[in-house]
């Protein structure tokens, strides 16, 4: 992997390196490189399989990050490939030509964080919500427990605990010594 | 639990009816013009009725104790419990031995089990399924998420509770119930049933207005006749 990447690093920009294991790494490409890397991985290296695209929503630098993570078979190697774009825009480049399946995780981004892949088919239509209207849920902005409470009605008398505060309670009532 | 910061506010955006469900003017193979609306050509439109009871106690007693003794479940699961009734189906529980079976379709069944949280895309398809059911027919909820929204409590996509848009029966506790724990509760709802106080079918008829309002809220595109008889 290690020599991969070195063998690349002359023709590509890459940030630096994360190795989680050996054969496990994450680099940062920039977006105008990912479509040649993505096919000369895919060509020449033998990283055949998609194995997920994904999105993270870093909210503080108005970014979204891109996580191609694409799988060598034979030299059992995953390499993911992260590119970052801007939240304000929100639009990334489709690779359903390179592997049709990327078509289907472009759709669910599309609804669930709203990046936007045009030209990537069928990807405005509604993935698993039916009906929609708010923010895409997924981003970080989107408050789920305010949407929740202002939506469905809570039943009274619903009590949380903390597990252990509550356990400790309840099995040792007089841990530590007088506290009961 | 109270929301942390209350800044946000959702959004309360209409969804307009699909192009193929307008009503509109189409022209025939034949040439001719008519107009059609599909949502109220092809259904009833009659609203759900109260089932009236027998002209006397005993009679209706009776009419009682033979519907405890027919419970046809409808094999629609939702959520995780849907998981719980095969052991039941199976010779390991053995529901059968109760009298308790299991349909394909809602227009063999009676009692609806909603075995686990409900998405709103789900809840419009087990509203369907429960309108498209014969009377007299129950409803039970399985597990933490149809009573107060179990683990899903915050979800943006899951209802809370599950009597806000179906009648209710009975509800079993549990995250999930065990099949002994439905077992138990087709038990008591024999009994409700024989008490004559398993009324839900005839709550909903009642209040229909309520639950349409209540379902519309969280189904946005309505795209089904109000009631599906
Ligand atoms: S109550 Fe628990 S087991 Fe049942 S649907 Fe909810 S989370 Fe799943």
């Amino acid at each position: 992997m290690r020599e991969l990447l070195y063998r690349l690093k002359d023709r590509y920009h890459f940030g630096t390196p994360t190795f989680q294991r050996d054969d496990l790494c994450f680099v940062t490409v920039k977006r105008s490189e990912l479509r040649a890397i993505l096919t000369e991985l895919r060509d020449v290296e033998g990283f055949t399989h998609l194995t997920l695209l994904t999105a993270v929503d870093w909210i503080e630098e108005q970014q979204f990050q891109l996580t191609y993570m694409i799988n060598n078979r034979e030299a059992n190697l995953t390499l993911a490939l992260r590119v970052m774009l801007d939240r304000e825009d929100a639009t990334g480049d489709t690779i359903h030509d390179l592997w049709p399946t990327a078509a289907t995780y472009q759709r669910e981004l599309r609804e669930m964080f709203g990046i936007n892949f045009p030209g990537s088919p069928r990807v405005d239509e509604e993935f698993i919500l039916e009906g929609w209207t708010d923010l895409p849920p997924y981003r970080r902005d989107f408050d789920t427990l305010a949407y929740s409470q202002q939506t469905y009605h809570d039943r009274p008398g619903r009590e949380t605990h903390d597990p252990k505060t509550h356990m400790q309670k309840v099995l040792y009532a007089d841990y530590p010594k007088g506290a009961k | 639990m109270e929301d942390v910061d209350d800044k946000f506010l959702k959004k309360n955006k209409e969804v307009p009816l699909r192009e193929e469900l307008r009503p509109r003017k189409v022209t025939t193979p034949d040439g001719q013009e008519i107009e059609i609306e599909p949502l109220r050509d092809y259904f009833c439109e009659a609203q759900p009725k109260v089932h009236p009871k027998a002209y006397s106690k005993i009679v209706e007693d009776f009419y009682n104790w033979a519907r405890s003794n027919s419970l046809w479940i409808l094999g629609f699961g939702t959520g995780c419990g849907a998981i719980e009734m095969r052991p039941l189906m199976t010779p390991r529980f053995d529901a059968y031995r109760y009298g308790i079976q299991w349909r394909p379709t809602p227009r063999q069944a009676n009692l609806l089990v909603i075995s686990g949280y409900l998405s709103v895309k789900t809840l419009k398809r087990a509203i369907r399924a429960y309108e498209q059911m014969p009377q007299p027919k129950y409803v039970m909820g399985l597990g933490s998420c149809t009573i107060n929204g179990g683990m899903y409590w915050d979800s943006y996509n899951t209802i809370k509770r599950l009597d806000d848009y179906l009648p209710v029966d009975l509800y079993i506790a549990g995250c999930m119930p065990r099949p002994e724990a439905l077992l138990h509760g087709f038990m008591e709802l024999k009994q409700i049933i024989r008490k004559g106080e398993a009324e839900g079918a005839n709550k909903y008829a009642e209040n229909f207005a309520q639950y349409k309002a209540n379902q519309k809220a969280v189904i946005k595109d309505w795209d089904m006749p109000d009631y599906n008889w």
